[in-house]
């Protein structure tokens, strides 16, 4: 393929990029922004080219250690439920956005370790991405058949790069706030990472079963390479060694370095996003492993005496066949390895680099007395030019430096300077009594062995000279990293005991170490002794967040801990809440320099803040069961209300029916006195008019007997569990008791009285006694209704879907609309003036009702033709009901 | 016979109305029976009596609405009402006064002193 053709391609290719960001960036849906896979396969950013190439060399020249890269992870990757998960929530509550924010905001807040990790991590990840700069130009060359070519501007490959860095720093610069996740930049390293998997398995699959005939005969033909045996075995004791250090190098490096750090920490949204990465990222892993060792054995049975370069047997293979497509794709898999890795390694850098280097101590000055707007600006210039710049020392590096050298073992030197941040990285969440002085010093140490013991040799090309530090059992790499490492946290560990930490470091030694207590009420935790004025902390805010967003933030301050918006002087939770909502845009070490700047701090003691520690633990606890106290009573609370309006609305309508039952009770206690008065003192009555009376006393006294009944019936039907005694019964015969009794009045009424049984069965469930009354009821109101009119009553009985359903019509005055349903309530009818008095209580109709719901159906009245009817409706799916309502 | 004094009486009860007329024409009244308060504004059509015994509850036009009736009336103005109900609440008493009643009775009442009463009201 000729190089313009290719170019052509790549430019299409970071067009796609560019288009996977832009749409995951505008529809901000939640498949874009909280996706679990998208973070997980994010975090194979990890593959970079040397994974693609490197490790194809290695395991093609030197055998089975290119594995130890990757079960390092593998191993340790289970273990992010417990210190990923800590160290998410520590970055979450603290607006953490890098590695050097982390471990420097740990150790007292200080800018000077800050710096120092940040120009550790460049030392270490620019070779690391003029690495993958290398690859891309290699394998460009290599696919378009150019030479390499020393004029950086007639070099292809410089143009590739200078796309790749606006990208970066167009997409890695869209918040000011460095803590806010990229959806864009994210997705589309996620996208990479599915390219760059399925490439590499086509490639694999090709070579495999295309060129070999499936891996036993790969595994035959390379079997007879007389070095086979000794590259594909552990090699000893020593090689057991080697491995065992190499992959706690790895295991560190997944940790440590910045781009896994701000992959798997800054881009975070979710803690639970964590499970999916924890069985995604080691099955990713294991997949673009699975081909490595066919590719690079089937290039050495290939290329077998041929002088080529290892490392480029995945595309050799394929050209070596003629296949273009397959050759095209290797390289853009590769291609999107690397430019995964140098999009998220510039830009974890640049934040650090701008957050920890140049604005605390460069623009600082300025920019605390800018305004929101310029800051915004400048800030993301800083990190735009930030990417830019370190994309192009790295492109210099590469073509100045490390053209010669292999991908394996520079990218192995930037892990083992990484590494150096274990001691003080790892002690920062378990361990308390760390110290500043004792990661710097640690740091110090370290980074000089590595210096001494990896880069100095690399440099000057000379073999490693026997000396103290020399280990017959190690690699040259490992025994590098074993020292350095082993220095490091020696002297770590020593200064941070013996030295006198000071006490913001142990303050925040406690918020990392117990991250789980302070979860909610971080702001507490901090501990912080001196004025400050409300005020003037407010207008450093705004100098950063601008008017708006810095009201809504204190806003929300007052709010969580329940101050006033007129509290002018500042605590330690508003200096600790100010902290953390620049910490995002210009690094917590210049955060807290700016607060500083507007506060005066009173010294205070170690112990003074241990009391403190242990008095803000029990303060949060206290507030914690004060929280739930407090919301359980506002329940409580709730709940009285509510009884109480419930109790009222009970009260008033007691005194309602007592009203009514007091009235109703006079009216025949009336007749009553009435009647005996005149029998008393009327001495000469006639014998009639007497007898009259008499029968009326009794008829009376029977009357009140009978409202008493019903009154004291109704009392019980609302207020007692009444059991009905359910049982079946054949409705014709109930109908029978109903009519017998009354036929004798309604022949005497001139009343028409029909009854039409319409039923598929005769048996139904019911309480028999309750039903007669309710029946009763409904015709003794019928027959008086219709009474004076020779009218006519039909009861009429169906059983429609299972339910017995009987019908009461009786011709006559019709009830108003309005009406229909409040003639079933207490003593309605006797209230209400359109209606004749009823013959019984005027409770009739309210006990029907509650009959008729307790058997589980209903009742009502509607006005039909030129009378009323009442329809009431017994439900028979009585199994249901059996178990759980009538057999209490 | 003009001397004689004229009552209507109105309530829906039977058995209560039995025992009034009974006593009140004992005493020497013309009385006339009403059942409810539209009974009432009939029988004024041709009747002026000296005093109206009326019920509160009663269906079609109640006590209250007879009474506001009766006393839009001109010609009826010099006519005695008293209301005689189960109602016993103030509320209820100051409402019938205020819609001019001459006086207002409970139920249960002692007819004896029903009488007097209404014997007073009317001289």
């Amino acid at each position: 393929m000729n190089s313009v053709g290719l170019f052509i391609l790549v430019l299409l290719y970071l067009v796609l990029l560019f288009f996977i960001a832009s749409v995951a960036e505008k529809s901000r849906k939640p498949f874009w922004v909280n996706n679990p896979y998208i973070y997980s396969l994010s975090i194979a950013v990890y593959c970079s080219a040397w994974t693609y190439y490197g490790s194809i060399g290695v395991a093609a020249t030197r055998g089975l250690e290119y594995l130890t890269i990757y079960i390092g992870p593998i191993i340790i990757i289970p273990a992010w439920i417990l210190i990923n998960a800590k160290i998410i929530r520590i970055s979450r509550v603290n607006k953490i956005s890098s590695i050097a924010d982390f471990i420097s905001l740990r150790y007292g807040n200080s800018r000077s370790l800050g710096a120092l990790i940040t120009l550790i991590c460049a030392a270490a990840i620019v070779p690391y991405i003029g690495l993958q700069i290398k690859a891309i130009s290699d394998t460009f060359h290599l696919v378009s058949h150019t030479a390499n070519s020393n004029n950086i501007f007639t070099d292809s490959a410089t143009y590739v790069v200078a796309l790749i860095t606006v990208f970066s720093s167009y997409y890695g610069t869209k918040y000011v706030d460095a803590s806010e996740r990229r959806v864009g930049v994210i997705a589309a390293v996620a996208a990479e990472s599915i390219l760059k998997l399925v490439f590499f398995l086509v490639l694999g699959i090709y070579v495999t079963y295309g060129v070999f005939n499936g891996w036993d005969d790969l595994y035959a033909q390379a079997s007879t390479f007389s070095d086979f045996a000794h590259k594909n075995s552990i090699g000893g004791l020593t090689g057991a060694l080697n491995w065992c250090l190499m992959s706690l190098l790895s295991m560190s490096a997944i940790f440590l370095l910045p781009r896994q750090f701000h992959t798997t920490i800054v881009e975070n949204r979710r803690e639970k996003h964590l499970r999916t990465a924890l069985w995604l990222v080691p099955l990713y892993l294991l997949l673009i492993n699975i081909f490595v060792f066919p590719v690079a054995w089937g290039g050495n049975i290939l290329f077998k005496g041929a002088s080529v370069n290892a490392e480029m047997y995945s595309i050799l293979i394929p050209q070596k066949f003629g296949q273009d497509v397959i050759t095209v794709i290797v390289f853009l898999g590769g291609l999107s390895a690397s430019v995964s890795m140098i999009i998220i390694s510039s830009i974890a850098l640049s934040i650090m680099m701008s957050n920890n280097l140049i604005i605390p101590y460069g623009i600082l000055n300025r920019i605390s007395e800018s305004n929101v707007k310029d800051n915004t600006k400048l800030i993301v210039t800083v990190r735009k030019i930030g990417i830019a710049l370190l994309i192009v020392c790295a492109y210099l590096f590469y073509k100045f430096y490390i053209n010669e050298n292999s991908l394996f073992s520079v990218g192995l030197m930037s892990f083992v300077i990484i590494a150096q941040l274990a001691p003080s990285f790892f002690a920062a969440i378990f361990w308390k009594r760390g110290s500043y002085w004792g990661a710097v010093s640690g740091l110090i140490a370290g980074v000089f062995m590595c210096y001494k013991m990896l880069i100095l040799p690399e440099m000057s090309g000379a073999n490693v000279s026997h000396s103290f530090f020399t280990i017959d059992y190690f690699d040259p790499m490992t025994n590098a990293f074993f020292w350095s490492l082993f220095v490091n946290t020696v002297i770590f560990a020593v200064v941070s005991i013996f030295g006198k930490g000071n006490y913001t470091e142990r303050n925040y030694a406690e918020m990392y170490v117990d991250i789980d207590k302070y979860l909610k009420y971080q702001d507490s935790a901090f501990v912080w002794k001196g004025t400050a004025e409300t005020e003037d902390i407010r207008r450093i805010l705004i100098r950063f967040l601008g008017e708006e967003k810095t009201k809504q933030a204190l806003h929300i301050f007052n709010q969580k801990y329940n101050i006033t918006d007129e509290e002018d002087t500042a605590d330690a939770r508003l200096i600790k809440f100010s902290e953390n909502l620049l910490a995002g845009r210009i690094g917590t070490a210049s955060a807290k320099i700016l607060i500083e700047s507007v506060t005066k701090e009173d010294k205070i003691s170690l112990p003074e803040v241990l009391g403190i520690l242990e008095e803000s633990k029990q303060n949060i606890l206290l507030n914690k069961q004060l929280t739930e106290q407090s919301q359980k009573l506002k329940q409580l609370s709730a709940q009285l209300q509510h009884a109480n309006a419930s109790l009222l609305e009970k009260d008033k309508q007691k005194d309602e029916f007592l009203d009514a039952v007091a009235h109703e009770l006079r009216t025949p206690i009336t007749a009553i006195r009435a009647a005996g008065e005149l029998l008393q003192d009327d001495e000469d009555m006639p014998e009639g008019i007497r007898s009259q009376f008499l029968y009326n006393i009794i008829s009376e006294s029977d009357r009140l007997n009978e409202l008493i009944n019903d009154i004291l019936y109704l009392d019980k039907l609302e207020h007692t569990e009444q059991v009905l005694e359910i049982a079946q019964y054949n409705i014709k015969n109930t109908i029978k008791k109903v009519i017998q009794p009354i036929e004798h009045l309604v022949e005497k009424e001139e009343i028409k009285l029909d009854v039409r049984l319409n039923l598929t069965r005769e048996f139904f469930y019911y309480d028999e006694k309750r039903m007669i009354q309710v029946i009763n009821n409904l015709l003794a109101n019928a027959i008086k209704f219709t009474k004076d009119r020779h009218g006519e009553i039909l009861l009429s009985v169906c059983n429609p879907q299972e339910n017995l359903e009987l019908k009461i019509y009786n011709s006559g005055k019709q009830i108003p609309d309005d009406e229909l349903e409040m003639i079933f309530e207490k003593f309605y009818q006797s209230r209400n003036q359109n209606l004749k008095k009823p013959l019984g209580s005027g409770l009739g109709l309210s006990i029907s009702k509650k009959i008729i719901e307790a058997h589980h159906g209903y009742i009502y009245a509607k006005n039909i033709l030129d009378g009323v009817q009442f329809t009431l409706s017994v439900p028979q799916n009585y199994d249901k009901y059996e178990k759980n309502n009538y057999s209490r | 016979m003009t001397s004689m004094k004229k009552i209507i009486i109105a309530d829906d009860e039977h058995k209560i109305l039995m025992s009034l007329e009974y006593s009140f024409r004992k005493s020497g009244y013309e009385v006339f029976i009403a059942r409810d308060g539209s009974e009432v504004m009939e029988l004024l059509k041709t009747e002026t009596p000296a005093a109206i015994l009326l019920d509160i509850m009663m269906p079609n036009l109640d006590g209250y609405e007879t009474l506001q009736q009766i006393r839009a009336e001109e010609q009826l103005k010099d006519c005695k009402i008293v209301i005689v109900s189960a109602k016993n609440n103030p509320a209820d008493i100051q409402k019938a006064y205020d819609l001019g009643a001459d006086a207002y009775v409970t139920k249960p009442y002692s007819i004896k002193k029903l009488l007097q009463q209404v014997d007073e009201l009317i001289t």
